[in-house]
């Protein structure tokens, strides 16, 4: 998304040429198995009935309730990841590695048994499920399943991303503050939450990007009806079915956010300008996260 | 404020009691690991002792014990803390960051805007209120940093190696401009540099391994060391031996006369500067800054253990002493490691008193040397 600047363009070709030429080969390979998938979807795409494609009925629905349950989703990941975060990265009690391990367990986990253990939590026969059920809420096969759904496999994004600011500013800014008279709310407010604003957003749009592309917990857990669960990606498999040219239109619409989410995520300067005195040279611009107050 | 301080840290070994009188700076120094930095944490709040009780004033900022646990929040110490680092918040503006701590301890916005510019008036930094501090050199940042300690009239503050981080041509205004803030103030600073202690402090703790082995007014401890890091830090030559019934005799053989109080047998120190010490082939002329076998002199034979170069000098280690030739000197009497030579003094450079009775007594030791 950024040009490279001249010395970095330099700085670059010398580091390439310092390494064997079957690395660089290698690269090569693996940058176009990333990049042909996308060349050739592109390829196919039916231009003169994109426009009707992507804003049919179920499209606009799909895409409308994607990007509602993303954000709300996204909305979960900050009020629940943020805590988190600094409980994990600011605190120490016995099991703390464990817990650290489980909650990144989403992660890795495959979205569908996420979706099964979704299910068997807040289905109706779940574990909390049943109870709510007594109580008229119903949470399976809703937009709440949807919203559910992803704030499981997006949080990790949050929390890892934030974890890992928090801990190179390290304690020494807090410590600073807290001799300066400031209440541990002051210092959280003031100082540390300021200061890992910029992997905070990146961390809420990487979360936003993979709610965005949630398919297999969401399948499981929340189903497919249109209006209500069926999200875009979900509306793209289907239309796979019945007309391949909505489906690949639809999923460059998917591309194109995905690559604005990368470049915002990338703009965000992670952490580097913090340190007083690269941000004091005149070549790299203070990136300023957070206003004054 | 008066602090008291009586603090113990077993798994850092770290054991440490001394007073500081009101108004008082202490300069606190010490090898690496001698416990400088506990000792700043345990006042600051950031750590907490396993034993021990501290008050600044009236008030008690830990008092740890069998059966009691305060431990007072660094926040409500009225410590300030100055690292060698400036450590401003980055996102934050001068201004913002030397407001901070007033707005912190309840002063309106208006007020604590009010008092930071008047702590950059005095710090000579008004221009930079509006600047981000990653546009600051490292002296403004320091500069800075130093209003923003001040600026919430902390009872105590603490340096923690406050010039060690900036550029040798920035240290100088930074360390007049500190003398002038620290007037009055009870400080604690710990520093590497002598002469930070000569500028800075009235008195000097010196630490090792978590002990305090000397303390003392800092024109003391820097003409009659103790210890060998005192005794560097001073620049002296440290030499420990015994008063006898007409001086003092050192542990490398040297006799030297002297007339003063002490009784026969009794610890005594020689401190002399390694200028003031010559060297000589035995046989051949001396070299250094006295001539002959004069009267008023003392000589005693050694090998030479080692040489360096310092400066404009070529620097001798022999006798468990160290003397300062000129190159040209050294060259011509071929001093090499090994070589035996000469060691002499003048008594009138030397310095000679009695050792306190036990330097590891803490600070109750004190120092009972009167000199001669």
């Amino acid at each position: 998304m950024t040009v490279p600047s001249g010395a970095a363009r330099t700085a670059r070709r010398v580091n390439t040429a310092a390494l064997p030429r079957w690395v660089v080969a290698a690269a090569v390979v693996g940058a176009v198995f990333v990049v042909l998938p996308l060349a050739a979807m592109t390829l196919r795409i039916d231009w003169p009935r994109f426009v009707p494609l992507v804003t049919s009925e179920g499209a606009r629905a799909a895409l409308l309730l994607s990007l509602r349950t993303s954000v709300s989703a996204t909305i979960l990941c900050v009020l629940f990841g943020v805590p988190l975060a600094l409980v994990l990265a600011r605190t120490s009690f016995p099991g703390r590695r464990l817990v650290r391990s489980l909650v990144l367990l989403p992660l890795v986990l495959p979205p569908v048994v996420g979706g099964i253990a979704l299910l068997y939590t807040f289905g109706r026969r779940g574990l909390i499920g049943s109870g709510l059920a007594s109580l008229g809420v119903d949470v399976a096969f809703s937009t709440t399943a949807v919203v559910l759904a992803q704030a499981f496999v997006a949080l990790p994004f949050l929390v890892l991303s934030l974890e890992g600011a928090l801990r190179t500013i390290g304690t020494r800014y807090e410590a600073v503050g807290a001799t300066l008279g400031a209440g541990r709310w002051t210092v959280l407010r003031r100082i540390t939450l300021p200061l890992v604003l910029p992997a905070l957003v990146s961390g809420a749009v990487l979360s936003f990007a993979r709610a965005l592309g949630e398919f297999g917990a969401t399948l499981t857990f929340a189903g497919s009806l249109q209006g209500t669960t069926r999200t875009l990606p979900l509306e793209i498999y289907l239309q796979r079915e019945t007309d391949p040219d909505a489906a690949v239109a639809l999923s460059l619409v998917l591309v194109v956010v995905a690559v604005v989410v990368v470049g915002v995520a990338h703009r965000v300067r992670p952490l580097g300008s913090l340190d007083p005195r690269r941000t004091a040279s005149p070549t790299t611009p203070p990136a300023a996260p957070g206003r004054a107050h | 404020m008066r602090l008291t301080f009586a603090g113990a840290l077993p798994e850092r070994g770290f054991d440490v009691a001394f007073d500081l009188a009101e108004g008082e700076t202490v300069a606190v120094l010490g090898p690496n690991g001698a416990g400088k930095s506990t000792l700043l944490g345990l006042l600051a709040g950031l750590l907490a002792p396993s034993e021990g009780r501290a008050t600044l004033g009236g008030d008690v900022l830990f008092d740890v014990g069998p059966g009691r646990r305060v431990l007072v929040e660094p926040r409500r110490r009225g410590v300030s803390l100055l690292a060698q680092e400036a450590l401003l918040f980055p996102h934050l503006s001068v201004l913002e960051n030397v407001a901070f701590g007033p707005r912190s301890r309840g002063l309106s916005r208006a007020e604590s805007r009010a008092t930071a510019s008047a702590w950059l008036e005095r710090v000579g930094t008004p221009e930079l209120a509006g600047r981000s501090p990653g546009r600051l050199s490292g002296g403004q940042a320091q500069r800075v940093a130093i209003a923003r300690a001040l600026a919430t009239d902390p009872a105590l503050l603490l340096l923690d190696e406050p010039l060690a981080a900036l550029d040798v041509t920035v240290a100088p205004a930074i360390r007049t401009l500190l003398r002038e803030v620290l007037q009055g103030r009870s400080a604690v600073i710990v520093t590497h540099d002598a002469l930070d202690a000569f500028l800075l402090a009235d008195r000097v703790l010196i630490l090792d391994g978590g002990r305090v082995v000397e303390t003392g007014r800092t024109t003391e401890v820097l003409t009659r060391p103790v210890t060998a890091f005192g005794a560097r830090l001073a620049g002296l030559n440290l030499l420990l031996g015994r008063r006898t019934e007409t001086g003092f005799t050192g542990s490398n053989g040297l006799v030297v006369p002297w007339e003063g109080a002490g009784r026969e047998g009794e610890e005594f120190a020689l401190a002399i500067r390694p200028a003031a010490v010559s060297v000589a082939r035995p046989g051949g002329p001396p070299a250094g800054t006295v001539c002959g076998a004069a009267p008023g002199t003392s000589r005693v034979t050694a090998t030479v253990d080692d040489i360096e170069h310092r400066g404009d000098v070529i620097r001798v280690h022999a006798a468990g002493m160290t003397a300062d030739l000129a190159p040209a000197d050294a060259v011509a009497m071929g001093v090499l490691p090994g070589c035996a030579v000469e060691v002499s003094l003048r008594h009138e450079d030397a310095i000679v008193y009695a050792l306190p009775a036990a330097t590891d007594a803490g600070p109750a030791g004190g120092r009972t040397g009167d000199g001669r």
